[in-house]
């Protein structure tokens, strides 16, 4: 067998005659963070729910460890889950809760004992054991809901979304204690979430869903430099990427008196034959003053408006007839009105069929 | 200049105790309290006079020698039909019906409403939407239908309760005269609902059913449903999750099913009178044969002493936990 940990197989969901999920493969491999990641009703939570075991699937199976769990209970699948809304048992201690599922399982008390003693130590919520949730802070809760996963000595954790309901700062901060947390556990774990900085930063892997299925499943690094299709492109990255439309006509870029020659740019599938393509350009892989030496494809543009946000200003303004945002430094002088002379590096674009949307 | 700055107004807007908007509402308040408890006032009174003095006529004059006679003789002298125990054997025949049907139909109606909210199956909500028209069918329709039941539900028990078959109870009868037995033994031949108690419960927690259930549903599904998912991935099975999560959780909504219960089957008259006999009858059902009995002196002070009586623990209910109904109530309809 394989080394996956988690196996999904042409899996379908459907409520009703709503089709939620289309015949969906997924391979997630032992110790891997792999974040799920859409914008809402793309399906990203009803798959976790259904590894889970909470939902019924309509066809398709799901193997966790090599065993086929399609049909098992969700607490006999080796998950533990977390959910946005903490889902702490009000009427139960921090304790109780910690150890409720395990008291389930009928694991002998001393062992009980011992494993929450283990999940509080490590995530540092021992002064709050006796505690009920009602007394708790927001943070302080989700660590409770971690722990209420890491008692149950699982092989894979599923995240819903669990810094959602916290404030900027906290989610942070333990963002950072989650990475730092797969760290030490190396346990394989699945995070659905729609914040996308969330999802560069904590994943091994991301999977970019829409309408129940996975667009692009690839590191976030090429996730982000080398999107597969139009939507992934302007999906991620904020803010998001400039889309200019235009022919390509022996391998240079035309679009109204605007041409870029392409020949930098890495071709997914060799060299393209002419027609239309989409011009996707980054805002933060723009040149602009001392960038822009004498190699570089340089066009002037007007800035309709200027929104400075300490460390990088963000220019509004158009290019060849379509919207063009880019960021400059920090410290630049420009105000709406200006004429900003940019450098583009071509190699860094990315280039999409009109019709399929999808990367050349 | 500073001074003008100063010298506006500043703090909170002073109220006058003695406006016109305040002497309208509290004028409104006293007057309509004075409707309500005028009639509770007269009762209380009447029933603590003697019939000489109510033949006085002046209802609303305070009793001039305070007699409690009439409670003692509405509670255990009066008469009703050939029984003159008072209203104490349908106080007691009242709690013998309120208690089982209380605990049983919230019993039901808390699992039926949870399973309904969280365990969906087909055909569930199909289930509850039959069960909620209930609620909009007038009682009236329902009654002859209940009474056959009641009566062939009994025919058929009968061979399951009462096992043993005439023939046995003669020869048992013969045996135990043999030995010197005087009385024979009477085995029950047949099983009643029809006119007992027990019949008389089933009917009050079949009919609580609708609207309880409907209750504790709703409550159930105002709670975060991840609650749920995470007992379930927790282990907890559909009856551990009942009463290890939900239960504790429940407890206004229980107190609201159980004032709405109480006051609802202690207050039933229809049923009562319906489906008992007079051994069995509820108190209300006493209470109005005390009334308007049409025989004899109509005594005033002893009908107003068994009216008081029967509207006690209603009312004992209200006092005691009226805070925790409001505060049921609330929960059910925020989210908490």
């Amino acid at each position: 067998m394989s080394n996956h940990s988690v196996e999904i197989r042409n899996l379908d969901l459907s409520f009703g005659a709503v089709n939620v999920l289309k015949d969906l493969n997924l391979d997630i491999n032992e110790g891997e963070f792999l974040v799920l990641l859409g914008s809402s009703g793309c399906g990203k939570s009803t798959l976790l729910n259904c590894i889970a075991g909470l939902l019924d699937v309509t066809d398709g199976q799901i193997f966790i460890k090599g065993k086929n769990v399609t049909w098992a209970e969700p607490s006999d699948r080796g998950i533990g889950m977390v959910f946005q809304s903490y889902a702490l048992y009000p009427q139960m201690t921090v304790e109780g809760n910690l150890s409720f599922g395990l008291k389930n399982a009928r694991v002998p008390k001393p062992e009980i004992t011992k494993r929450v003693a283990r999940a509080a130590e490590i995530l540092q919520i021992e002064p709050l054991l006796k505690r009920k949730p009602g007394a708790l802070s927001g943070g302080q809760r989700q660590r409770v809901a971690i722990g209420r996963a890491l008692v149950r000595d699982v092989d894979v954790f599923l995240f819903d979304e669990p810094l959602s309901n916290l404030d900027a700062k906290l989610r942070a901060d333990l963002r950072v204690e989650l990475k730092r947390l797969h760290g030490q556990l190396q346990n394989t774990m699945i995070y659905v979430t729609h914040d996308q900085i969330e999802a560069m930063t904590l994943a091994d892997r991301i999977a970019i869903m829409k309408d129940g299925q996975v667009m692009q499943l690839d590191s976030p690094a090429n996730i982000y430099n080398k999107p597969r299709n139009r939507y992934v492109a302007g999906f991620i990255g904020s803010p998001a990427m400039n889309f200019i439309e235009g022919e390509l006509t022996g391998g240079t870029f035309k679009a109204g008196d605007f041409e870029a020659p392409l020949s930098g740019y890495e071709w997914s599938a060799g060299a393209q034959a002419d027609g239309p393509v989409t011009l996707g350009l980054r805002p933060e892989h723009i040149l602009t003053e001392g960038q822009v030496d004498d190699g570089t494809l340089t066009t002037d543009v007007l800035a309709d408006l200027v929104e400075p946000m300490g460390a990088d200003t963000l220019v509004w303004s158009s290019l060849a007839g379509f919207p063009f945002r880019f960021r400059m430094d920090g410290q630049a002088v420009v105000k709406s009105g200006d004429n900003v002379r940019i450098g583009i590096d071509m190699a860094r674009a990315s280039v999409f069929d009109v019709t399929s949307e999808l990367r050349l | 200049m500073v001074d003008v700055a100063m010298s506006g107004p500043r703090g909170p807007k002073p109220k006058k105790a003695f406006s016109s908007r305040n002497i309208m509402l509290y004028g409104i308040l006293i007057l309509v309290s004075v409707y309500y408890l005028l009639p509770l006032y007269v009762m209380v009174v009447t029933s603590l006079k003697g019939m000489p003095e109510i033949r006085l006529g002046n209802i609303f004059s305070p009793p001039v020698e305070i007699t409690y006679e009439p409670w003692v003789k509405a509670w255990s002298e009066a008469c009703t039909g050939i029984n003159c125990d008072g209203l104490s054997r349908g106080f007691w025949n009242s709690v013998q019906i309120l208690l089982p049907s209380v605990v049983i139909s919230i019993a039901v109606a808390s699992v039926s409403g949870y399973a309904i909210s969280n365990w969906k199956f087909k055909g569930s909500e199909t289930f509850f939407t039959l069960l909620i028209i209930g609620a909009f069918i007038p009682y009236q329709t329902m009654l002859y239908p209940i009474v056959i039941m009641l009566r062939e539900v009994g025919d058929f028990l009968t061979p399951m309760w009462s096992p043993i078959e005439p023939d046995v109870e003669y020869a048992l009868n013969e045996v135990r005269s043999f030995f010197g037995a005087e009385t024979p033994i009477d085995l029950p031949e047949k099983v009643r609902l029809m006119g007992s108690l027990t019949g008389l419960v089933l009917v009050h927690t079949a009919f609580g059913m609708p609207i309880l259930t409907l209750l504790f549903r709703n409550y159930f599904a105002s709670i975060p449903e991840e609650l749920f998912k995470a007992a379930r991935v927790d282990g907890a099975r559909f009856w551990g999750i009942y009463f290890q999560i939900m239960l504790p959780m429940a407890l206004p909504i229980f107190v609201v099913a159980m004032i709405l219960q109480v006051t609802g089957i202690w207050n039933d008259f229809l049923f009562g009178v319906i489906y008992t006999k007079p051994e069995t009858y509820p108190m209300t059902v006493q209470l109005n044969n005390i009334v308007n009995s049409v025989q004899g002196v109509k005594e005033y002070n002893v009908n107003m002493a068994a009216t008081l009586l029967t509207g006690l623990v209603p009312l004992v209910i209200y006092f005691a936990s009226g805070k925790l109904f409001v505060r049921g109530i609330a929960a059910g309809a925020v989210k908490g």
